[in-house]
């Protein structure tokens, strides 16, 4: 099986997040920036299956900016085979990038496809439901573990009720769980063999895909701060406080 | 034109946030009528049809819908959006499945997780797990958005009669094939709508440990929540997490012990009115949300704290 895996470049999960003071968005000049996790995820499951001898070629692909093309050689580095940077700069909608990975689809054929569950930054949860629905093919997604068949995958998601078991004929999209396994750290070997892999690089314009945002965003604003609590010296006062003040018990 | 909310429901009965979707989308529009898809599900279309803010219910029922498969509802929805200017759904698992795959074969940029109703093309969202608020105004002539349930009030149930009127079946796959659900059955109040939280963290050290959440579970009729932590490392199943890639809970109060307060984990309680941590490293980042900190050994506190509780004479339920 190919298995076209989707890494976005995202501004780290460890950052404290800076509201501009003109509204326009959050800092990024000087901030660092990652894989989104559960993309890191997505490489993971794919080399994992790659290694169990089911998977024959892994290609990372990534829709962004110049330095998007961070997030594919870090996909090489721990074992995708070559990249794919689509370069687009601004913000770019999760239609418009399921529109991108279509064109990309189109031409890789691969027979899987995976890609985080959500987006760390915009949070919207979106692209690989919509790739899905372009392409018409079934969708696994917020998966905590994956079994490879002949033709298919079994898929256990994690939901809001407990978990759910699919069956998936391929080709199929997978979205990701950060509970799907344990991504592996780059080796510095790696990372230097990993420079000499072939990224292809493509402008979204190529691809015939508008990518003008349908949604303005009008005003980006720090959430409401709560006022400063206190620290009891116990649990009597705790429990004292909870009753008679904050009245919640 | 009209909102069209996407019901979810188990066959039998609504589930709760559908009536805090009910209010938000009939924030958006009005003229709300309610898409109810399930197999055997009369009695879901029935109730929905006694909520005063439902202006009529359409009911397709089928065997083909009885695992509700996102790629099986679609073809519906998209076929019933052709009248509505507003597709409405959840955004818990089951409404962030499902809409992104309206959405696109909608040609609609669809809008996550809205907090705030500001006027119909225009609402308010959380980014970047909570920690911003962006304003956004969608062009699409046919908006598809997922609310944020805890942000809205659930509906009232009852007082209202709205028609139903029956829709035919769309296509089915047979690409996908559901197996099985496996559905943790508690008598406790559901996560998503307790009035009383109280989560553990990795600092409970084990599963076993957790029984002393539960003790004060019982006795305060909550909801038992864990941070990303304490599931990964198996002390709990997945669908107690709290946080930004699980469920956001905003109770009246929500007691974080043996949590350190990532930012991802803030993200999913920091709106709950009232916050207890108990953490025994005074400098963790949970104690800057706090409203009452303790610092203590858990281990200590969590047996004083029941005891605490069982010298009350009463307790709110």
């Amino acid at each position: 099986m190919k298995i076209l895996v989707a890494v976005k470049r995202v501004i780290d999960y460890n950052v404290q997040i800076r509201v501009k003071e003109d509204g326009t968005g959050v800092v990024t000049d000087n901030v660092k920036m990652s894989t989104n996790p559960p993309d890191d995820n997505a490489i993971e499951e794919a080399v994992k299956i790659k290694e169990a001898g089911k998977a024959t070629e892994i290609v990372a692909v990534t829709v962004g900016e110049e330095k998007a093309q961070e997030t594919v050689r870090k996909a090489l580095a721990v074992g995708a085979d070559r990249g794919i940077h689509v370069k687009v700069d601004g913000i770019v909608e999760p239609l418009a990038v399921s529109k991108i990975l279509q064109k990309i689809a189109d031409k890789e054929k691969p027979d899987l496809i995976f890609m985080g569950k959500q987006a760390i930054d915009d949070d919207c949860n979106q692209t690989g439901q919509m790739l899905a629905a372009l392409l018409n093919w079934p969708q696994a997604t917020f998966a905590s573990k994956i079994e490879v068949k002949d033709k298919s995958l079994e898929v256990i998601r994690e939901v809001d009720e407990g978990l759910e078991t699919i069956e998936v004929n391929v080709p199929a999209i997978v979205t990701c769980d950060l509970r799907l396994n344990e991504p592996r750290y780059a080796s510095l070997p790696n990372i230097m063999k990993a420079k000499k892999k072939p990224v292809e690089q493509i402008n979204s314009s190529d691809l015939g895909i508008d990518t003008k945002p349908r949604i303005e965003q009008i005003k980006v604003e720090e959430p409401p701060k709560r006022k400063a609590g206190i620290k009891v010296a116990n649990v009597a006062e705790l429990v004292e406080k909870l009753k008679n003040e904050a009245k919640v018990i | 034109m009209s909102a069209l909310l996407i019901a979810e429901h188990n066959n039998k009965e609504v589930k709760p946030f559908t009536l805090n979707a009910i209010t938000a989308a009939s924030q958006i529009d009005k003229d709300l009528h309610v898409l109810v898809i399930g197999n055997k599900s009369e009695e879901v279309a029935k109730s929905i049809s006694q909520i005063p803010n439902v202006k009529k219910v359409i009911h397709v029922d089928n065997e083909i819908y009885e695992n509700f498969l996102a790629e099986n509802f679609t073809s519906v929805i998209v076929k019933q959006a052709e009248n509505y200017s507003h597709i409405v759904c959840s955004a818990n698992t089951f409404g962030k499945n499902l809409m992104p795959r309206v959405a696109a074969l909608l040609d609609t940029s669809q809008v996550s997780d809205i907090i705030k109703v500001i006027s119909a093309d225009t609402f308010l969202r959380p980014i970047y797990a909570g920690n911003a608020f962006a304003t956004v105004k969608s062009s699409d002539s046919k908006k598809c958005i997922t609310i944020r349930p805890t942000s809205f009030d659930p509906a009232a149930t009852s007082g209202g009669s709205a028609e139903i009127v029956k829709a035919d079946a769309g296509e089915t796959n047979t690409f996908i094939k559901f197996i099985k659900r496996e559905e943790v059955k508690s008598d406790r109040p559901e996560l998503g709508t307790a009035r009383v939280v109280i989560s553990g963290g990795r600092g409970m050290g084990s599963g076993e440990n957790f029984k002393l959440i539960t003790e004060i579970a019982d006795k305060l009729n909550a909801a038992i929540g864990a941070s990303r932590a304490a599931v990964d490392a198996g002390y709990i199943t997945n669908d107690h997490q709290v946080g930004q890639t699980g469920k956001v809970v905003v109770p009246d109060l929500y007691i974080a012990v043996g949590i350190s307060g990532a930012i991802q984990h803030l993200a999913g309680m920091k709106e709950s009115k009232v916050i207890v941590a108990i953490n025994k490293d005074g400098e963790a980042p949970i104690f800057s949300v706090a409203d009452y900190g303790l610092e203590a050994d858990l281990f200590e506190a969590l047996p004083q704290f029941l005891e605490e509780l069982s010298k009350l004479n009463t307790i709110q339920k």
